[in-house]
């Protein structure tokens, strides 16, 4: 597809909300190992809640994932 | 049995549905004048080569055939409302299948299918026509996918529950067995610890039917040779979804609920005049967020499935060799997205219905004493 200036952007945009989603996501995993680590009998309940608190973080950061594709296509 | 059987019929008859494709094809000889300026725009297309662009926009939109793959199509039936009248036919009207096995788009009857979206320029016109609006009630793919799984799932949960009710003392075996667990889950982790024992009885209904229904519709996403039903991913399904919750949750608001939102407690007057719209923005934006959170989830998921397809056989256009070295690797990862995508639709299904229930027992809050002076402490957001 030919890449005007719009589209160019919406990449970078992409790329900026797939920063966010790394350094979100990354930070839960790492304080929920932290956590597992200094007490391996919760890592069951921590594990549960990491997942939920990343599909919400993760959430946000698709949610600019969907505007630079609207910018991209439309 | 008899439920059962209605069951059956049902799902048969929305299969039958393929019959409305079976009418005859008289029109296409006046509509081949009209077809000539389309053909040309995709006989070049087809010079340029494999777009994937193009095919992922394909596969993760929504349109009024089911494309099996090849020249294997499917129609389904349009129902349109224009000044006055209802036309219903079947989809295979706007097409004719090239030797490629693309589709070739032609006006009928004065509509023009322009990118699955259909809209009203008259007869014989020309390519540029200005296109009217109409009201388009057809049953596209993924209306097709959300009959479907719901008839499943009438099927499923009937049977389920009548095995309940005719045996309730002996242990769960089969369907119910498989079911079990789940519905408990959702009774014990996710509506209990919201709403309270007494009042999950009441919302666990709409609960489990969103929890299942979205789940099992991401999973028919999945299905690879299915026609790629993309249902969850439309933005119009998840809208009515997060429509349904931001009415129950106002219909079931208390005057707690209305009044934390109007007049937070335990805060000095100068950040009431910031909290207050903040607070009524957000009784609109949740439910907004979850719609959005779930379509871009799955779309992304399919988008980057077909990346890798697609990535295979972009190489394999420049040399075969290429193709088939770029295809190992993009197949590998392309099971790896699949098996994330699996562990996604169920997680997309819970975080969805894990923050119903937090919104719905937000709504029905109890009065909870205000000593400490503190703000809503359930913003789950």
């Amino acid at each position: 597809m030919e890449a005007g200036v719009s589209q160019g952007l919406a990449g970078i945009g992409a790329g900026i909300a797939a920063i966010g989603a790394g350094i979100g996501v990354g930070r839960i995993g790492g304080s929920a190992l932290e956590g597992m680590a200094r007490q391996p009998e919760a890592s069951g309940d921590l594990r549960s809640n990491m997942i939920v608190a990343a599909a919400l973080v993760e959430g946000v950061a698709l949610f600019a994932v969907i505007i630079c594709l609207l910018v991209a296509i439309g | 049995m008899n439920l059962k059987r209605l069951n059956i019929l049902t799902i048969l008859f929305l299969f039958s549905l393929i019959g409305f494709g079976q009418n005859s094809h008289e029109s296409t000889p006046q509509s081949v004048a009209s077809e000539a300026p389309v053909t040309q725009h995709s006989a070049e297309h087809k010079e340029e080569g494999f777009k994937i662009g193009d095919m992922i926009m394909h596969h993760i939109s929504d349109a009024h055939q089911i494309h099996f793959g090849g020249s294997l199509y499917m129609p389904l039936p349009v129902i349109i409302w224009h000044e006055g009248h209802l036309d219903i036919f079947s989809s295979s009207h706007f097409y004719s299948v090239n030797e490629h096995g693309e589709l070739d788009y032609h006006d009928y009857k004065g509509y023009r299918n322009h990118h699955e979206m259909i809209e009203f320029v008259g007869e014989n016109a020309g390519h540029d026509a200005h296109g009217h609006k109409v009201l388009d009630f057809s049953i596209t793919k993924s209306v097709f996918g959300m009959l479907l799984i719901l008839s499943l799932m009438v099927f499923i949960f009937k049977s389920v529950a009548s095995k309940y009710l005719k045996n309730p003392k002996t242990a769960p075996s089969g369907l119910q067995n498989m079911l079990e667990p789940f519905i408990l889950f959702i009774r014990d982790d996710i509506a209990v610890p919201s709403l309270g024992q007494k009042k999950a009885e009441r919302y666990l209904p709409f609960l489990l039917t969103v929890f299942f229904f979205i789940w099992m519709c991401n999973l028919l996403g999945l299905v690879p040779f299915l026609g790629g039903f993309n249902i969850t991913g439309t933005l119009s399904i998840t809208v009515v979804l997060g429509v349904l919750v931001f009415l129950i949750t106002s219909v079931s608001g208390n005057k707690h609920y209305w009044g934390h939102i109007f007049w937070p407690p335990g805060v000095p007057a100068f950040v009431k005049v910031i909290l207050v719209p903040i607070e009524i923005m957000s009784v609109f934006i949740k439910p907004a967020v979850l719609m959005i959170r779930l379509t871009a989830n799955i779309t992304a998921g399919h988008i980057l499935i077909l990346a890798f397809v697609g990535l295979a056989l972009l190489f394999g256009q420049k040399s075969e060799l290429a193709g088939y070295g770029v295809g190992a690797g993009s197949v590998l990862f392309m099971v790896f997205m699949y098996c994330l995508e699996l562990l996604v639709a169920f997680l997309q299904a819970y975080v969805f219905t894990l923050l119903t229930a937090l919104y719905f027992g937000d709504a029905t809050q109890e009065h909870h004493h205000e000593e400490h002076g503190h703000s809503d402490v359930g913003h789950a957001h």
